[in-house]
């Protein structure tokens, strides 16, 4: 009993990673229909420039002030960094849809790079308030801190980001937006700056997903975005691409079954599950669970 | 037109030739060749330049003949490479009889996963194929009982090689090798292209709905092109295995996956020599900034000159933003509208070879 609660638990923590990249590049896509190669980069620099402001602080850096501030660096460095490629290079290929998706690969790679390049290609320790690495017990199982830290970010993201898209004018447009474009800007609102918010809102949260990320693995790595970026396709695809709902069941699906078949068969198993959940999703509903099918334009 | 149809082989088949005497030449290329092409280390670079742009090609075939995102097209090359690998090394097979149950299992992998991957187009079919390939990638990083090496690779120590592939004396065998290789997968494509599957391939990718009016399923067209495409990247794989002597788990990877279409946009997409001019510059070119990285020069810089330029990814990176940016086209269109030749703006390009004909049925 105490094993499965164990690996619910952490199964749901990384759940809330997945949904935390999976969300952006769920809205980003249902908005923009782009894939956003370039996600996995900002989560790496979001969880680096966190690290950095940590770093920054030296031995105090595992104090829970310092934690906060580096939550807000990584989320504002990922908003930032969003804002400026939509508007630098992805706003110039407007309505060229491929070719974005290909600037936003060839920026994943050089971004990425260039990470590995200033802080090296190594894993580098995360510094951490010691109450994460700290267990509670539920159950008769002993789960480390973080976990729930990473559930709850994802949890406060999904009610933040239902909220805004349920309550709020501009969650109107966003939700008018994934329905029909062309109609949205037939009305007289701009979309261009629609595109600019909804990026940096997926760079905001991919930002917050590296700092995250980092506390997950207790290290910092040039790698971690990309292998993120794998399972968070994995669950927006088998969640309808432009579905926030859809994002968080399928993450909190997709990761739990990663983590029992893990555990219960073998390490990697897990991994190649999740592919064979895919395969079966896209054979019974290729459209994912919640979203219609979308094709390439 | 009869001209071109004179010009054209006799340029190609002058190009082969060329290539095939290299090794038997002394050609110096300071800082884009590590040395004259008759030296071991310079005849190992171009031979896993013509393989990787024979795998680009093939790439080609599926991204802008067919209009089919894959993100997974390096999974196949990937087979080619590990499962030969593991016949060789692991199971003591022969040559042949190993080449040839790889090819079975190239082909059957791509016919299955496409099977799966082309229920769904545009976007997802990009994920899904990402995610096989990752499947790919995962099996070979755990070191699946114990065949694949897991980071350490896999080296071709004990395999019963003929004499002729082995040794660095006989490296200019190898390059011959991939020369012809690279020849059979060009060749290959171009018949695709030209064939009633090739002119349906375009068809499907520029207006889906009218061959299904003309009652063809493109999902089975679809999925010739992507066996194909995926059968052949098996052979690239295969001789890349042999290039190399060994098997790199680096191949399995997304990023090398991603890297092919860098390859083939900036080679220009539409174009077989422009995809493999693609394959060919990007590893020569990841390849030299690896070298000039590493060199004295770039180490004696300031910080923020030296990061960068010490990365080879981040400049290609770079380059490759600017390309799609500045140069839609590439490299061949870019070329072609200086010389005044048409070219499409946009992507996928239509087949410059195809001019507008009827869908044969």
């Amino acid at each position: 009993m105490s094993t499965v609660v164990l690996l619910a638990v952490t199964g749901l923590g990384l759940g809330g990673l997945y949904f935390l990249v999976a969300s952006g590049l769920s809205l980003i896509y249902g908005v923009m229909r782009i894939l956003n190669f370039a996600h996995g980069a900002f989560l790496t620099v979001g969880g680096y420039l966190g690290y950095q402001a940590g770093h920054a602080f030296g031995s105090r850096a595992g104090s829970w002030p310092v934690f906060v501030l580096m939550l807000l660096v990584g989320t504002v460095t990922g908003a930032l960094l969003a804002t400026a490629v939509e508007l630098l290079l992805i706003r110039r290929l407007y309505e060229r849809e491929i070719e974005q998706v290909l600037v936003t690969v060839g920026l994943g790679l050089a971004a990425v790079a260039l990470v590995a390049g200033g802080w090296g290609s190594d894993a580098r320790p995360f510094p951490s308030p010691r109450w994460m690495a700290e267990t509670t017990g539920i159950f008769g199982a002993d789960i480390p801190n973080l976990r729930f830290v990473c559930l709850a970010a994802a949890l406060v993201v999904l009610a933040g980001l239902q909220l805004l898209l349920g309550r709020t004018r501009y969650g109107l447009i966003i939700r008018a937006g994934v329905e029909n474009r062309a109609m949205v800007a037939a009305l007289g609102i701009d979309v261009r700056r629609t595109f600019t918010a909804v990026f940096a809102l997926g760079g905001a949260l991919a930002g917050l997903g590296g700092v995250l990320t980092a506390l997950y693995n207790s290290t910092v790595s040039p790698g971690m975005g990309d292998a993120l970026l794998i399972f968070a396709f994995i669950v927006v695809v088998i969640g309808g691409l432009g579905s926030v709902t859809g994002s968080a069941v399928a993450a909190a699906g997709v990761a739990l079954l990663q983590q029992f078949a893990n555990y219960y068969a073998s390490a990697g198993i897990g991994d190649l599950t999740v592919v064979a959940a895919l395969a079966v999703v896209l054979l019974l509903r290729p459209g994912g669970f919640v979203g219609r099918q979308v094709r390439l334009a | 037109m009869t001209a071109r149809r004179v010009v054209k082989p006799a340029l190609t088949l002058l190009v082969v030739v060329l290539l095939a005497l290299l090794p038997e030449l002394q050609v110096n290329l300071p800082g884009v060749l590590p040395g004259p092409t008759w030296t071991p280390g310079t005849e190992q670079l171009l031979a896993s330049c013509l393989l990787i742009g024979a795998l680009a090609v093939t790439y080609n075939l599926l991204f802008a003949v067919t209009g089919l995102l894959s993100f997974g097209h390096a999974l196949y090359f990937a087979i080619g490479c590990y499962v030969f690998a593991i016949l060789l090394q692991r199971e003591h097979l022969a040559l042949l009889p190993a080449a040839l149950l790889t090819l079975l299992i190239g082909a059957a992998v791509s016919v299955l996963v496409g099977l799966v991957s082309l229920r769904v187009t545009g976007i997802a079919f990009a994920m899904v194929t990402l995610a096989f390939a990752q499947a790919g990638a995962v099996l070979v990083a755990r070191n699946t009982g114990g065949l694949t090496g897991g980071e350490e690779g896999l080296g071709l120590t004990s395999a019963k090689l003929p004499d002729a592939l082995v040794g660095v004396a006989n490296t200019q065998n190898l390059y011959w090798l991939a020369l012809v290789v690279a020849v059979v997968v060009l060749a290959v494509v171009g018949w695709v292209v030209g064939s009633r599957a090739g002119h349906l391939m375009r068809a499907v990718r520029d207006n889906e709905l009218r061959v299904r009016v003309l009652g063809i399923r493109p999902y089975l067209v679809r999925l010739i092109s992507f066996g194909t495409a995926g059968t052949l990247a098996t052979v690239a794989g295969m001789a890349y295995l042999l290039v190399q002597g060994g098997a790199n788990p680096q191949l399995t990877t997304s990023g090398f996956t991603l890297t092919l279409l860098v390859m083939v946009v900036l080679g220009g997409l539409g174009s077989r020599w422009g995809a493999m001019l693609g394959g060919v510059l990007y590893t020569l070119l990841d390849q030299r900034l690896g070298v000039l990285a590493a060199s004295s020069r770039i180490a004696g810089l300031p910080g923020p000159l030296r990061v960068p330029l010490s990365q080879p990814t981040f400049l290609l990176g770079a380059l490759f933003v600017i390309v799609v940016l500045f140069l839609p086209g590439g490299i061949t269109g870019t070329l072609g509208r200086l010389t005044g030749r048409r070219i499409d703006r946009g992507l996928p390009v239509a087949d410059r070879v195809a001019e507008p004909e009827p869908v044969e049925v």
